[in-house]
């Protein structure tokens, strides 16, 4: 499927609906536009919570610390993949931070973040997890919040 | 004239395919080749390096027991073809996947044992990831201990090794990832804690401690295929002994280590 700043819904909604069924909670994929490297809009329309955003990155379920270190004294097993997570929400906005989140792929093709917001594009995936962002919208929004919290 | 002949050549070339794509540049150079022993403690290295302490030498025990076992209709065992396999099966490893005429396509080094079994001694195949076929793979394998990987050059096969790799280089699954992206690009660096080293696949059948156990090198690519979320090959599968394949022709000139230990 072609990408487009309105990636799922639009004039894919019901074909979405169809396919989706099993999308955790019921929940099918909320649109959101783009805006020069930004998601400007929460996914959710509501604000995230960052005391819940950091118990998900230091999660190993949700892959966050298995190629980020960052400021988590507690977990001895970080991995050094990708840049720390210290500072993070100086060098980028809230908004830079969301699409960074829901499709890195977006600015860099050959990057190796997984679009932790999106379902087409992708190949064989497992059955447990088709059709399945691997972050529901609120999840991102937690993370988004939270990492806007790291100035350091 | 010259100008003339190799625009055409080049025209060609693309026209059929083979032209050298940007992803190769990312190919690990031979200089640069590292075996996953190299990542590992001084600790695990220890183990590997006394027979008497590595785990995987109890397979080879094991192995060549069933070596001189007789069993099928035709109650032949292993050494009534081979004899010693000391001798006979000195380099055997290191060549595998290898090409089979009859099937017209790679087979395995556990495939070749069961493809025995069925044509020589009229036996059931031993199953996959099971102690016997891990215990008599091992056994094998390890008389190619210390040899360098010699891919089996048979021109037909050359097609299957082409299939591994672009399998090597396709991201798949949910988390969109392809083993390239890991284990050429960023094989210096840590996944959680552990190394993520080249996945070269010079030590197999390994006794891994995290499985507490022998095991094959496609169950280790299994395990892989599981972390990035994508619909698993069955053990056997084609794709599986491509990659294999071309795991091996990428591991060129490596000495064999099996039965290595790995963390």
């Amino acid at each position: 499927m072609a990408r487009s700043a309105i990636p799922v819904v639009g004039g894919c909604f019901a074909l979405a609906l169809l396919a989706l069924p099993r999308l955790a909670g019921g929940e099918e994929l909320k649109s959101y536009s783009v805006t020069g490297d930004a998601i400007v809009e929460s996914l959710t329309g509501e604000a995230g919570d960052a005391a819940r955003g950091r118990k998900l990155v230091v999660d190993r379920a949700n892959t966050c610390i298995l190629c980020h270190s960052g400021p988590f004294p507690e977990d001895k097993f970080q991995g050094d993949l990708a840049p720390n997570l210290s500072g993070v929400g100086n060098r980028w906005s809230v908004g830079q931070l969301r699409l960074r989140l829901v499709d890195a792929s977006r600015l860099n093709p050959g990057t190796i973040m997984p679009s932790y917001y999106r379902v087409d594009g992708l190949d064989r995936v497992a059955k447990a997890w088709s059709g399945k962002p691997i972050l529901s919208a609120r999840q991102i929004e937690d993370i988004v919040a939270y990492l806007a919290t790291l100035r350091d | 004239m010259k100008v003339v002949a190799a625009i055409v050549l080049s025209s060609l070339l693309i026209a059929a395919g083979i032209v050298l794509r940007p992803l190769i540049a990312t190919e690990i150079p031979a200089s640069e080749r590292r075996s996953g022993y190299t990542f590992m403690s001084p600790d695990t290295k220890a183990m590997q390096d006394d027979d008497t302490t590595n785990p995987g030498m109890l397979g080879v025990i094991e192995g060549e027991a069933l070596w001189n076992r007789k069993g099928g209709s035709a109650d032949k065992s292993c050494a009534d073809c081979h004899h010693d396999a000391k001798v006979s099966m000195k380099g055997v490893a290191a060549r595998y996947p290898s090409y089979d005429k009859v099937l017209g396509g790679p087979v395995n080094l556990e495939q070749r044992i069961n493809l025995c079994r069925a044509r020589h001694q009229q036996a059931d195949p031993l199953p996959y990831e099971k102690h016997d076929l891990l215990a008599l793979t091992t056994y094998v394998a390890e008389q190619s201990r210390g040899m360098p990987i010699t891919p089996d050059p048979t021109p037909e096969l050359q097609p299957f090794v082409a299939k591994g790799r672009d399998l090597f280089m396709h991201r798949q699954g949910q988390l969109n990832l392809a083993c390239t992206n890991c284990h050429d690009d960023n094989w210096d660096k840590h996944l959680a804690s552990s190394a993520v080293t080249q996945g070269m696949p010079n030590g197999y059948p390994i006794y891994r401690l995290d499985w507490q156990s022998l095991g094959s090198l496609q169950r280790r690519l299994r395990n892989c295929i599981t972390g990035v979320r994508a619909q698993n090959y069955d053990y056997g599968a084609p794709e599986l002994v491509e990659l294999e394949l071309y795991l091996m022709s990428r591991a060129r000139g490596m000495p064999l280590e099996t039965p290595a230990v790995r963390p």
